[in-house]
């Protein structure tokens, strides 16, 4: 499983010789994030969002487990019950504030800790079953974090869960039947609200699960690095403890300041106005938006306003926004180039930066309302999205012409050749 | 060019080759930068764990007013108090004087009915309506309810008996009826808690 | 396979995003979209400060008094505030005593259970009560208002976008309709114009209307500026009244993690010292 110089666990006291023997979690533990575990040693600082995205899982689930325990999923009572959170129980506004940007923080650790995954071609062989298990986990969060926006049962809550759910709508025959078997009902009411509550409580822990298997599916070939070259031999790497450990330390130290600024003094800025008023199913709110971290993804659905033959331009916008996601499931299978790191691909480099230009266009489209010119800006940024994927990495893994790479990590990190060994 | 294998492996964090005070002063950084993120683990605990305290809606129902003016003597009500049962009884002469003829020291929890009442208000007594063997809901208080063998309280569960100034006489509990702290207000309201 | 399946699908959506945009952009420029007819009338909220504002933010508490003054007997008869206890009025630097006083003399009496009959019936609050609410049900709010239920106020300041500024604004922004609105924007009956609203007119009428209006006992002179920047403040303590508590904790979580996150950078510089020298040695 590991390089054949990773450094052996020797348990010092007989507790944990015993240990060792009946179940060996110390080991477990030593091989996979302490000095038992050969880590690149080039890693640059956009290797921090994995374990940032963990913890703030944990973050998540403690401060989550702490809210369940005050509030009430029942229509009537959920909007005031999570107002008795934070009016009334005992720092209760701290855990709400804390879970409601901690999600938002969640996501830009997923969001980055991805774009270091398709620049440096952490998705090829032989780590796409590692990439695979993390599309995996981001759908996950995508379910988890919208059923968690319906529980306070806000305005936007209501209507999120109204117009999510209508998306299925738009599937030919059997929509109708899937929202209302989705909801219970044939408007988000106690059943939906009951039943997101119920699985916004399991996920994470679904999550968590599939975090243990990205992280096994990444020690069987180790870490990749901003070289994209495979590790060579012992004087390649350093050992996960004490160097990463600290390297994580700082960083979390560094991403929890961004955070306490946001929790503590801007807590509602990433949220929306229209949920501090209570869910009213007579009245739409002027403008609905998702929270941030799916805007690109809406913005694809709204950039679809032309039928194309038979089919609707709803069914097409839903059928886009699924598909843009489902798309990451291929790309180990798309992009063929030997060459993993972007540093050595100068054409998918410039191609991989205009991705970038084109999500944050996206971005900005999703959470501006439905009119011109972001309907049709996000239809350029969507051409450009799709045509990345699916047409511009096959193709160009074909014509580029790759950069010389280094023989190794220790030559790309020196500058020097490597020499032999004496 | 041994440094180049050997390099890695002789990378020690407490760092070696910088004299002895290099040693120390390392040393010294990452003892404080662990000792300082444990310490915040810790703080983070208190309030991980003081929300589960009392919220303050909940404190503040922690005192309740009750009108006692239609309680004839003899009667008792059982109102609720910090969602817990309180029964308050009008005693009659009789029952005082039942309960004033029992000698303080012989009994299992030693309390005369002067004690457990307040100032010339003796024959109002207040008590919690709770069973101090294993919290039930002692019987005695509503009208036509088993009183004990002592004209008080009677709890079903295990079988105390208590007495007309709700002290334990007979039976597992093992100390008098608790009487809340509590204030006359006017000559008809009572302010428990 | 995978390749040659992809550039299929990928040429379908890239391929009918860029005709739509076309198809857009042609119609977009032939038949441009025509903004909506408030949108030159409308105003965005006017620069106002209070002393909650910002991460040093405290409450002013003798204006949080006047404030509910304010709210007491000008709002309180139609605007709920169905979230805020009598209690915490505490927090506004009222006593004990004053708290009971207030809830007990409060216009509404809380809708209770007459403990003799069992019939619906009212009581005087206690400290512990919520504010009860003016109208019984939706319903009979809406049908004493024109048709429109006036909305509850206890977390009014964060449920509106623009928040305090925009709530200070309405109170202060009734006006005269401008002679060359359209017709379409036109107050009709039983509306007023207001340029901060949304659509311009809303059902209420301009609330705090003269000078002196409310009778302050702490001196401040009550214009009609001074009471709406009042209740607004009130309102901003309604919604948000862990506001100090949310900003001191701040300021103390903060200060320790930019020390712990300095000593764990210290930490991790001296852990790869070593590494760092042999790069440099070689190079």
């Amino acid at each position: 499983m590991s390089f054949p110089w990773a450094k052996e666990y020797t348990p010092t006291t007989a507790f944990g010789q015993w240990m060792d023997e009946k179940l060996p979690i110390g080991r477990l533990v030593y091989n996979s994030l302490g000095a038992g575990y050969p880590t690149p040693r080039n890693l640059n600082y956009m290797w921090n969002f994995g374990s940032l995205a963990g913890i703030f899982l944990v973050v998540q689930i403690v401060t989550g487990i702490i809210l369940a325990m005050h509030y009430a999923a029942n229509a009537d009572i959920a909007f005031d019950s999570v107002e008795h959170i934070m009016r009334d129980v005992n720092g209760g506004w701290m855990f709400r504030y804390a879970h409601a940007n901690g999600a938002s923080f969640f996501f830009i650790a997923i969001y980055l800790h991805i774009a270091r995954g398709l620049y440096y071609g952490s998705y090829k062989a032989p780590r796409e079953m590692l990439w695979l298990l993390g599309v995996v986990i981001y759908l996950l969060a995508m379910a988890t974090a919208f059923m968690g926006y319906v529980l306070p049962w806000g305005q936007m809550s209501f209507w999120g869960a109204k117009v999510i759910t209508g998306l299925f709508e738009a599937i030919p025959l059997v929509g109708k039947p899937i929202q209302e078997l989705l909801l219970g009902g044939f408007a988000p009411d106690n059943a939906a609200l009951n039943r997101f509550f119920s699985l916004h409580y399991l996920l994470p822990f679904v999550m968590a699960g599939v975090i243990i298997m990205h992280i096994w599916a990444l020690h069987i070939p180790g870490s990749n690095n901003p070289t994209g070259v495979d590790v060579k031999g012992k004087q390649d790497t350093v050992p996960f403890h004490p160097f990463y450990t600290a390297k994580d330390g700082w960083a979390l130290g560094l991403f929890l300041i961004f955070f306490c600024l946001m929790m503590f003094f801007l807590p509602n800025a990433l949220g929306h106005a229209d949920n501090y008023i209570p869910a009213n199913p007579l009245s739409t709110p002027a403008h609905i938006v998702p929270e941030w971290y799916f805007w690109p993804w809406y913005a694809i659905l709204r950039a679809f306003t032309f039928d194309f033959l038979f089919i609707p331009a709803k069914l097409l916008g839903v059928v886009a926004m699924f598909s843009a996601i489902l798309v990451w499931f291929f790309l180990p299978w798309l992009d063929t180039s030997p060459v993993r790191s972007g540093t050595y691909r100068p054409k998918m480099r410039v191609a991989f930066w205009i991705l970038i230009v084109a999500t944050i266009i996206l971005f900005i489209c999703g959470g501006a309302p439905a009119e011109e010119p972001y309907v049709m800006l996000s239809q350029v940024a969507g051409a450009y999205y799709f045509a990345y994927f699916l047409i511009i990495l096959p193709l160009l893994s074909r014509i580029e012409k790759p950069l010389p790479l280094p023989n190794s990590i220790t030559e790309a990190v020196t500058g020097k050749p490597l020499e032999k060994a004496s | 060019m041994a440094t180049v294998d050997t390099g890695v492996e002789t990378m020690d964090p407490s760092g070696s080759g910088d004299g002895e005070d290099g040693v120390r002063r390392r040393d010294f950084i990452h003892i404080a930068a662990v000792s300082f993120a444990g310490a915040g683990a810790v703080a983070t605990v208190f309030p991980l764990v003081n929300q589960m305290n009392p919220s303050a809606d909940v404190l503040a129902l922690a005192s309740t007013e009750v009108d006692i003016s239609a309680i004839e003597p003899g009667q008792a009500i059982k109102t609720s108090w910090r969602k817990q049962p309180v029964f308050i009884r009008n005693l009659t002469e009789a029952e005082i004087a039942d309960a004033n003829s029992v000698s303080v020291d012989e009994l299992r929890d030693p309390e005369s009915l002067a004690d457990r009442t307040s100032d010339g208000k003796e024959n109002w007594l207040i008590t919690l309506g709770v069973c101090t063997h294993l919290g039930c809901v002692p019987l005695g208080a509503a009208q036509g309810e088993v009183k004990g063998e002592y004209g008080g309280y009677f709890c079903p569960c295990h079988g105390s008996h208590y007495d007309t100034a709700a002290r334990i006489r007979k039976g597992p509990a093992p100390t008098n009826l608790e009487v809340p702290e509590h204030e006359f207000l006017t000559d008809t309201v009572v302010k428990i808690g | 396979m995978v390749r040659f399946f992809g550039i299929l699908v990928g040429l379908f959506f890239t391929g009918w995003l860029l005709v739509s945009f076309v198809l857009g952009a042609k119609e977009f420029i032939t038949n441009p979209p025509e903004k909506a007819v408030y949108y030159d009338y409308h105003l965005d909220p006017k620069e106002v400060s209070f002393a909650s504002d910002g991460p040093l933010g405290k409450f002013d508490r003798q204006q949080l008094q006047r404030g509910f003054q304010v709210y007491k007997e000008v709002c309180a008869a139609c605007h709920s505030l169905r979230l805020v206890a009598f209690r915490n009025l505490a927090e506004l630097g009222y006593n004990e005593d004053e708290v009971k006083a207030i809830a007990a003399n409060w216009i509404i009496e809380t809708p209770d259970i007459d403990p003799a009959t069992g019939e619906m019936s009212t009581r005087p609050s206690l400290p512990a009560d919520k504010f009860p609410m003016p109208f019984a049900n939706d319903v009979a709010a809406a049908a004493a208002n024109n048709n429109a239920i006036p909305p509850d106020l206890s977390l009014i300041t964060k449920a509106r976008t623009g928040g305090a500024p925009y709530i200070y604004s309405l109170l202060t922004g009734y006006q005269e309709a401008p002679g060359d609105l359209p017709d379409a924007a036109k107050p009709g009956p039983g509306l007023h114009y207001n340029p901060y609203f949304a659509n311009l007119n809303l059902a209420m009428a301009q609330p705090i209307i003269a000078d002196d209006q409310v009778a302050y006992s702490d001196g401040t002179s009550a214009t009609i500026d001074q009471m709406s920047k009042d209740v607004t403040a009130f309102l901003v303590w309604t919604a948000e009244p862990k506001l100090e508590e949310r900003n001191q904790t701040g300021w103390a979580v903060i200060a320790f993690l930019i020390i712990a996150t300095i000593l764990a950078f210290m930490s991790y510089k001296s852990i790869w010292a070593d590494v760092k020298a042999e790069k440099k040695k070689k190079a």
